[in-house]
């Protein structure tokens, strides 16, 4: 991008972040999509977490923390001077869910990416953004080996709302992952109340 | 040194490093610090006192904005460690920030939608 350097200042010069969660279970596409969209190779961070114990741990009786370092993935679109988009993906592992919190705050979306052989595991992201009214649209990675469905079967197998968008990508195809950002972005911009 | 190390085993071990960079503090006030917040340098004419060198590797890198979590990639240290140095830098008035401006509370802005669309559409 070609920056005038004209303007004196300097917060002009600093692109607002826009943020958009891939989600969905393990295995289910989320860093190939990240990847194949990404203008940057996708990237890998570790945040060292602390997480207090569930209190399912009887065998010491202590009160225990745990310090676990979860992977993220994220890659980077840059939309404009004005604007930069960064994708990233929840970590897999249902345990992890306590953080996805922290990574939706100030999301304007998500993507649930669907893996037709373990619809099972999609539940938990669904059911996640739903309840915090997070725009959210459903991606149907549509793997190779894997049974075809028509979004209505899926629809109804995973009891998706008729507002939740459900459409059918290849996560490894550039296009295809990023015809589903727009729809995405199409969702949440109609999702915006007219008047604040 | 107090006498009571009894924390100090295994379990400790990834801790010390990234905390003795930051002199203990852990993410504070600063901890609103987005992955994906902007960071940029801000022009001086004299190098800045009293950095350290994980201080100056951000100053460094971030001449053009940069966010939080591409900065613990390029850096190498934990996010939760990015957060306080950058919490210092913003202090001293050595960086700018911006963060993302949506609140799940609130209603998206339009205009930054329509920004995103037509930028994806163009990509």
């Amino acid at each position: 991008m070609v920056s005038s350097g004209t303007d004196g200042s300097g917060v002009d010069m600093v692109p607002t972040p826009v943020k958009i969660i891939i989600a969905g279970g393990f295995g289910a596409g989320k860093t190939t999509m990240v990847g194949s969209v990404s203008e940057i190779p996708p990237l890998t961070t570790e945040e060292v977490l602390t997480e207090a114990s569930t209190g399912v741990d009887d065998l010491s009786g202590v009160e225990r923390k745990h310090t676990t370092t979860v992977a993220l993935d994220f890659g980077r679109i840059t939309i404009s001077p004005r604007h930069v988009l960064y994708l990233f993906g929840t970590p897999g592992q249902a345990r992890f869910w306590f953080m996805w919190d922290d990574l939706a705050r100030g999301a304007i979306g998500t993507i649930v990416l669907i893996d037709t052989r373990r619809l099972e595991t999609s539940f938990a992201a669904i059911d996640f953004f739903e309840r915090r009214k997070i725009p959210f649209v459903v991606a149907v990675n549509c793997f190779d080996n894997a049974p075809r469905y028509t979004p209505d079967e899926i629809r109804e197998a995973l009891v998706i709302p008729d507002r939740v968008p459900i459409v059918m990508c290849d996560a490894r195809d550039r296009d295809s992952s990023k015809l589903a950002l727009i729809r995405l972005v199409k969702h949440a911009m109609t999702v915006v109340p007219a008047t604040v | 040194m107090s006498g009571d190390d009894g924390w100090y085993d295994e379990a400790a071990g990834p801790l010390v490093r990234p905390y003795t960079i930051t002199s203990g503090r852990t993410p504070g006030e600063h901890a609103r610090l987005d992955l994906s917040t902007q960071v940029m340098t801000l022009r001086s004419e004299q190098e800045p006192l009293g950095l350290g060198p994980e201080h100056l590797a951000i100053v460094q890198l971030c001449r053009n904005p940069v966010s939080i979590a591409e900065i613990a990639v390029y850096v190498k240290i934990p996010l939760g460690v990015v957060r306080v140095l950058c919490g210092d830098l913003i202090e001293r008035g050595l960086v700018i920030t911006r963060s993302p401006t949506h609140n799940p509370a609130q209603a998206p802005d339009l205009e930054t939608l329509q920004a995103v669309l037509d930028g994806l559409i163009r990509y």
